[in-house]
């Protein structure tokens, strides 16, 4: 075999680079393009504001899905939020550096790695049956905040690191207690972090469908209290798309999620712009 | 209330909070394995996991199938992710001017925020339908199908992390190769790569996680019938996507058995991960 010069070798890897890149880029666009374009002009006020009515042909709309999902929201929002940021201060403000915050710190990775069906079945074995929960949104929004725990207290955690530690001594110099800092310094500067690492979970409970499949069941109608059933969005496109004949009104459910994924992509971008420009500013003035 | 009290209270309660992760591990372990007991006992842990029958109403509980589909899925969709995964990565850290590698990035990182379903729903339309045109037979549902969505949702996970680990290689490395007269190319092929090496084993390791644990998508594209994959055009189901569609109307043994399934995806889900971490750390 000929040895291809060095120069010609680089071309031929290069053009494979850009060609990988273009792809990966080429499929994202294809895929969200090809929802929008297949989904939103079956988008109208009817099929928002009527609930699905069962059947074969799938029909009405999606109001009570998405009543559900803003239930399911706030819920798991109420449940998580106090937790993922207790979690997060203990580890960036409490924990020495030790064997045992490095274990913590482990099992909060090994969580997030935990597959959506397994929180499924936990949530159905304890929140369904042993609390008599039973297919419920409150069942759900258990399930779904112990899924989300991990990464929300990553990022928040994450966004308390950042803040500069000659802030707390400051605080602290002044005869603040450590809680003190932790609520009157600390928190204040990483809020925009955090903020983006709660915006990122409200994107994860718009998308989460395995475990929520299994632990709020497939009731599509409207929910009167958390402990009614209900069916997310993103649930609702599984049903239609393998009890119903309704590919159409799929896409346009599919076309609603993939809209909200894009604002809350656009949101925290935008909110991580903001964070750098201001980091990037007290650099240069002190606080 | 004294403010030191307060301060002594919220230092209590933040370890509370601190252990919670590591307390719903446990609780995640224990509940799995309680409801799969039942089962384990009463079948045998060899009957389950090496039995290919699964006929669940006629008391037949063998998972090997799933487990068959769920590797099978599994390595096809990383044979197609993992070069598409590290040219991406190659490309966002070294090739791509710094405009278009900005771009790039983002466009990337918003497959892993698109839902399951959607994936699963635009592989039903679009790729099932090709597929089958393909292979002329049956619907499309099939193991190709599955592995091609599964290469599409792991790909931006091993792109970041392969990424990263090839922008933490000290710059100094890549100008010594090219002091010493290397081509870029040459540079990233026997210096970079090598010396992220690590990294971007974690990241396949860690994308590995991430497919098998994968469901909704793949019971909607992989046609979800328990039968060992003979060819890639026949359809499958994965040992979520049991779960998922029979969890529902399962009693008694039937359950216990999916509990099983549940701990199996759960074991193999925590060593794959652990290993995925641990290459991840060491490399810092």
């Amino acid at each position: 075999m000929t040895k291809l010069s060095p120069k010609l070798t680089q071309k031929f890897a290069w053009g494979f680079a850009w060609t990988t890149g273009v792809i990966a880029v080429l499929v994202m666009l294809l895929i969200v393009g090809y929802v929008l374009v297949q989904g939103l002009p079956v988008i109208n006020s009817d099929f928002l504001f009527s609930s699905p009515e069962g059947g074969l042909a799938g029909e009405g709309g999606i109001f009570s899905c998405i009543v559900s999902t803003l239930w399911l929201i706030v819920i798991t929002m109420a449940i998580l939020i106090p937790l993922g940021l207790g979690a997060a201060i203990y580890l960036a403000e409490y924990a020495p550096d030790n064997r045992f915050t490095h274990f913590i710190r482990y099992c909060v990775e090994l969580l997030a790695g935990v597959p959506s069906i397994v929180f499924g079945l936990f949530g159905f074995a304890v929140f369904v049956l042993a609390l008599h929960l039973n297919y419920s949104i409150l069942a759900g929004a258990l399930t779904l905040a112990c899924l989300l725990l991990p990464f929300l207290v990553r990022s928040a955690e994450e966004a308390m690191k950042a803040v500069p530690y000659s802030q707390r001594e400051a605080a602290l110099a002044l005869g603040a207690t450590r809680w003190q800092a932790t609520i009157h310094v600390v928190i204040p500067a990483a809020l925009p972090g955090i903020v983006t690492g709660i915006i990122l979970c409200v994107g994860g409970v718009v998308a989460e469908s395995a475990c929520l499949y299994v632990t709020m069941g497939g009731s599509a109608g409207m929910p009167t209290s958390l402990l009614s059933g209900g069916r997310t969005l993103a649930v609702h496109v599984f049903y239609l798309a393998m009890e119903t004949n309704a590919l159409d009104k799929a896409m346009a459910t599919g076309a609603v999620l993939i809209v909200i994924i894009v604002i809350i992509n656009l949101i925290t971008r935008w909110f991580s712009h903001y964070l750098q420009a201001r980091m990037k500013g007290e650099t240069s003035h002190g606080i | 209330m004294s403010r030191y009290f307060v301060d002594r209270i919220s230092r209590r309660l933040a370890l509370c909070f601190g252990t919670v992760a590591f307390l719903i591990l446990i609780f995640i372990a224990v509940f799995i394995l309680k409801g799969s007991l039942p089962a384990l006992g009463e079948i045998g842990v060899a009957d389950i996991l090496f039995s290919t029958e699964w006929y669940p109403s006629h008391g037949a509980f063998g998972i090997f199938t799933m487990f068959a589909g769920s590797v099978v899925v599994t390595i096809l969709a990383l044979a197609i992710a993992v070069p598409l995964a590290v040219g991406c990565a190659i490309f966002l850290a070294e090739v791509a001017p710094c405009r278009i590698g900005n771009m790039a990035r983002p466009a990337i990182e918003l497959l892993v925020g698109i839902p399951s379903v959607v994936y699963g729903l635009v592989g039903m339309i679009v790729l099932c339908p090709a597929i089958a045109h393909l292979s002329g037979t049956g619907s499309g549902s099939s193991v190709l199908a599955a592995a091609i969505v599964l290469a599409i949702m792991v790909l931006p996970t091993i792109t970041s992390i392969s990424e990263d680990s090839l922008r933490a290689v000290p710059t100094l490395y890549k100008e010594g190769a090219l002091a010493l007269g290397a081509t870029h190319w040459q540079a990233v092929y026997h210096v970079l790569l090598p010396a992220a090496r690590r990294g971007i084993v974690a990241a396949v390791v860690l994308g590995t996680g991430r497919a098998i644990g994968e469901t909704m998508a793949m019971v909607m594209v992989i046609g979800n019938s328990p039968i060992l994959p003979t060819s890639i055009f026949a359809p499958a189901r994965t040992l979520t996507g049991n779960i998922a569609s029979e969890i529902g109307a399962a009693t008694g043994m039937h359950e216990s058995t999916l509990f099983v399934t549940g701990l199996v995806l759960f074991v193999l889900i925590m060593a794959i991960n652990s290993v995925g971490l641990l290459l991840n750390r060491r490399k810092k």
